[in-house]
């Protein structure tokens, strides 16, 4: 609630000056459980993108194919005030259902899947399988100077093996953006 | 089974096990009957032409036929906003459904039920770049409730109902539905509307029963509180309305109004404290200022409402009354929120109240406060004997209408906040302004709507001579239809308001706000049917406007007004509600910082 102190005279504000910077930005997992009608997923987007919410990580597949629902994991950063404002507003699309805060919910488990190509020879190439065994990335592709590893886990620990491969040959890298859901029996 | 048991059977049981084929269009036209259609705002094209074919023989649903796409919409609007019922328009594909994103967008700002169907090519030839293809629910996601892209006849019934339901409930707004031509032309199953629902789509109407006593608390608490109310009394209906009147009855709360929510309490009442915001009244903005409780009833805290939003109401406890959740705490925090329909909430508020016991506290100091500001006399102005004042075209209007059954809808600028501050409501629904999206255009065609629903009714459109040009040609539509819709023009030269904000905010450097040319209105008035009138004596007025009303068709009311009087009093941008302009413009109220406002 506003108290009226804190603008200082001479400095007005408006709506447009509505600022929220003694906030701090927090980063949330978010699973919106939506109909899988055609172009939800462009509707779920255009609504970050409309009203200036970032996006860090989007996932989308269907989940139940004989009640066409579709799980759609993002993680977004912003204020309380702004996390708050972008959940309801995902919630007046229409064909979404269900809007859960794994984050808030504490109960939550992230993972992300990477395919990571490293190519090199010699002792590079050694220390590069070396360090996939610590991180227990699958070896899945390979060729005399080359290397694709395919890692499961949380997005820290996936945005830490590729540092340590950049000085080993690192090629090229593909994410499939954080999953998540939550622990315990019960649903959602 | 031989014919003769067939026939039998049918007739003992119609429907149910043997769905009604039809074509596409005949679907359409089935679905509006069943939904209780009686008016379309329309424009014909190539990719709608087998609706057009079926609503040939389908004389019990009114065909408006407008001469722009965008009249259609806002026509459509006016209708939906005069009856509370669902507006309905009807266009062509390409060009026909970018035409209509206006009025999409001003039915999605002001909450306004809507369901445009737009036709589209045929589905083999989407995304090929065909004659007129666009991509219509590409193009209206974000300015629409909810979109859809029809492939298969055999959803069109369901979408159709569908499309209904999501317009007129919960948050009310416009769905678009784009029908490829082929769509229209196959054949396929018709289904009725029971049972149709959406399972992701749930609003919540109920209020939360601690929220009701939470409200009920500070109600009994309060020394100083005020409504301030919105569009959302409207939109729940008249029993909102009703309601509100009943609640402010039992507790004497003054209250307010949004530009929106205009009606929904009656302007004659003692405790109404006039409409709030940028433009309104002087007591309404320093109640809403000094206030200990501020209960928001189907508002949004808009930005022309709130001002400085820091210094917005500092000491009050604020509750907010909204249907939808995303409106709550989204620019003012609020201390009880309460998710629900405005008419279901007054409702459990008024039984609440009425269980609890004890005295509350008494408001006659408050009152007392507020006549003193009411004595200020905000909207004083200096009146002449030879230039007509536009405000005193505005309440000569009024007195001379005020007894008849009027719905006045406005364009967007001063002669709207004029209309807002100097035209008075007892009721709801007699009040149609673009007020979200400010869309100057809107009030012509939303008078051509609110007539087709009223036939008997008077409809003005006040209006100024810049707004009125941009959708003039549906003056046209209203003579094609002997719809007597009258146009007030209030006629200055300038767009009035832009002409004000250069005044006050750019030093006088009046950068293209004249109009060289202005049509001579009662020739072309004339010229396309109706009948024109020009006055610029004051002493004339009276005399004019009763000519106006008396004439039985379309007119257009050409009122030479002062050219540069200024729409006070105001809340300069970036100002709070207690640092209102009075009397007088001197060019050293706003900040630099407020300069960079809207």
């Amino acid at each position: 609630m506003s108290d009226g102190t804190s603008g200082a005279p001479g400095n007005p504000k408006s709506a447009y000056f509505l600022s929220h910077a003694d906030e701090e930005v927090e980063r949330r997992t978010l699973a919106v459980l939506v109909d899988n009608e055609p172009g939800v997923l462009a509707r779920v987007v255009g609504l970050f993108s409309g009203r200036g919410y970032n996006i860090d990580s989007l996932t989308v597949a269907e989940v139940d194919a004989s009640q066409h629902r579709s799980r759609i994991t993002i993680v977004t950063q912003g204020t309380p005030h702004i996390l708050e404002q972008i959940e309801a507003q995902l919630l007046r699309i229409v064909p979404v259902g269900e809007v859960i805060d794994i984050t808030k919910s504490k109960r939550g488990i992230e993972r992300e899947l990477a395919l990571i190509k490293v190519a090199g020879t010699g002792e590079v190439r050694v220390e590069a399988l070396r360090i996939a065994e610590i991180f227990r990335a699958r070896v899945i592709d390979t060729t005399n100077e080359s290397f694709i590893f395919e890692l499961t886990g949380a997005s820290d620990k996936i945005s830490q093996f590729i540092d340590l491969m950049r000085p080993l040959g690192l090629v090229e890298v593909s994410r499939t953006g954080v999953l998540s859901i939550k622990r315990g029996k019960e649903q959602g | 089974m031989t014919t003769a048991t067939k026939t039998k059977t049918r007739a003992a049981n119609p429907a149910p096990t043997e769905p009604r084929i039809m074509t596409g269009a005949e679907i359409v036209i089935e679905a509006l009957r069943e939904q209780g259609v009686d008016a379309l705002f329309g424009y014909p094209g190539g990719a709608v032409l087998p609706i057009y074919d079926a609503l040939f023989s389908a004389p019990d649903i009114s065909h408006i036929l407008v001469r722009h796409e965008q009249g259609a919409g806002h026509a459509a609007e006016g209708y939906a906003r005069s009856t509370g019922k669902c507006g309905v328009a009807l266009v062509t594909s390409g060009p026909g459904a970018t035409n209509m994103v206006t009025p999409i967008t001003d039915a999605m700002m002001d909450s306004i039920p809507m369901v445009v169907l737009c036709g589209q090519v045929p589905t083999h030839l989407i995304g090929t770049d065909a004659f007129q293809e666009c991509d219509t629910v590409g193009i209206t996601r974000t300015c629409s409730k909810h979109n859809y892209l029809v492939t298969d006849v055999n959803d069109l019934a369901r979408v159709m109902h569908e499309a209904f339901l999501i317009a007129t409930s919960g948050r009310p707004g416009p769905v678009v539905i784009d029908i490829p031509k082929d769509v229209q032309f196959a054949t396929g199953a018709y289904i009725g509307k029971d049972g149709i629902h959406k399972s992701t789509y749930k609003p919540q109407t109920q209020p939360h029963a601690d929220a009701v006593a939470a409200v009920v608390d500070l109600i009994m608490t309060s020394s100083s509180p005020v409504f301030y109310t919105g569009g959302g009394v409207i939109n729940s209906g008249p029993r909102a309305s009703k309601l509100l009147r009943e609640l402010q009855a039992v507790t004497g709360i003054p209250v307010t109004s949004t530009l929106m929510g205009l009606g929904a309490f009656p302007a004659s009442h003692p405790d109404w404290l006039g409409m709030l915001g940028m433009h309104g009244a002087y007591e309404a903005n320093h109640a809403m200022h000094d206030c200990d409780l501020m209960i928001c009833v189907g508002a949004r805290f808009d930005d022309r409402v709130t001002g400085r939003v820091d210094a917005f109401s500092p000491n009050s406890k604020k509750v907010h009354i909204d249907i939808d959740a995303s409106s709550i705490n989204k620019i003012v925090r609020v201390d009880v929120p309460v998710v629900g329909d405005c008419a279901a909430t007054l409702d459990a508020i008024l039984k609440e109240l009425a269980k609890r016991k004890g005295k509350r506290p008494d408001l006659s100091a408050w009152k007392k406060q507020i006549t003193a500001w009411r004595d200020r006399n905000c909207f004083a102005y200096k009146n002449s004997d030879t230039v007509i004042k536009p405000q005193y075209a505005v309440q000569r209007l009024y007195e001379l209408t005020k007894d008849r059954e009027t719905y006045i809808s406005t364009e967007v600028g001063q002669h709207q906040m004029w209309a807002a501050q100097f035209y008075h409501f007892e009721e709801p629904n007699h009040w149609m302004t673009s007020g979200g999206l400010g869309t100057m255009g809107y009030g012509l065609p939303a008078a051509v709507g609110i007539q087709v629903a009223h036939p008997g009714a008077l409809v003005i459109d006040i209006a100024g001579e810049a707004s009125i040009q941009m959708v003039m040609q549906e003056f046209s539509t209203a003579v094609q239809h002997r719809l007597p819709v009258k146009v007030f023009i209030m006629n200055n030269e300038w767009m009035g308001m832009v002409r004000q904000w250069q005044e006050l905010l750019h030093g006088e450097r009046y950068s293209h706000s004249y109009s060289e040319s202005i049509p001579d209105f009662v020739k072309l008035a004339e010229a396309l049917g109706g009948h024109g009138i020009r006055c610029d004596d004051p002493t004339e007025l009276d005399g004019k406007i009763k000519e106006m009303i008396a004439h039985d068709g379309p007119v257009l009311f050409d009122c030479r007004v002062e050219k540069a009087e200024n729409c006070l009093p105001m809340i300069p941008s970036g100002s709070a509600h207690n640092e209102m302009i009075l009397g007088e413009i001197t060019g050293n109220e706003v900040s630099d910082a407020g300069k960079k406002l809207v």
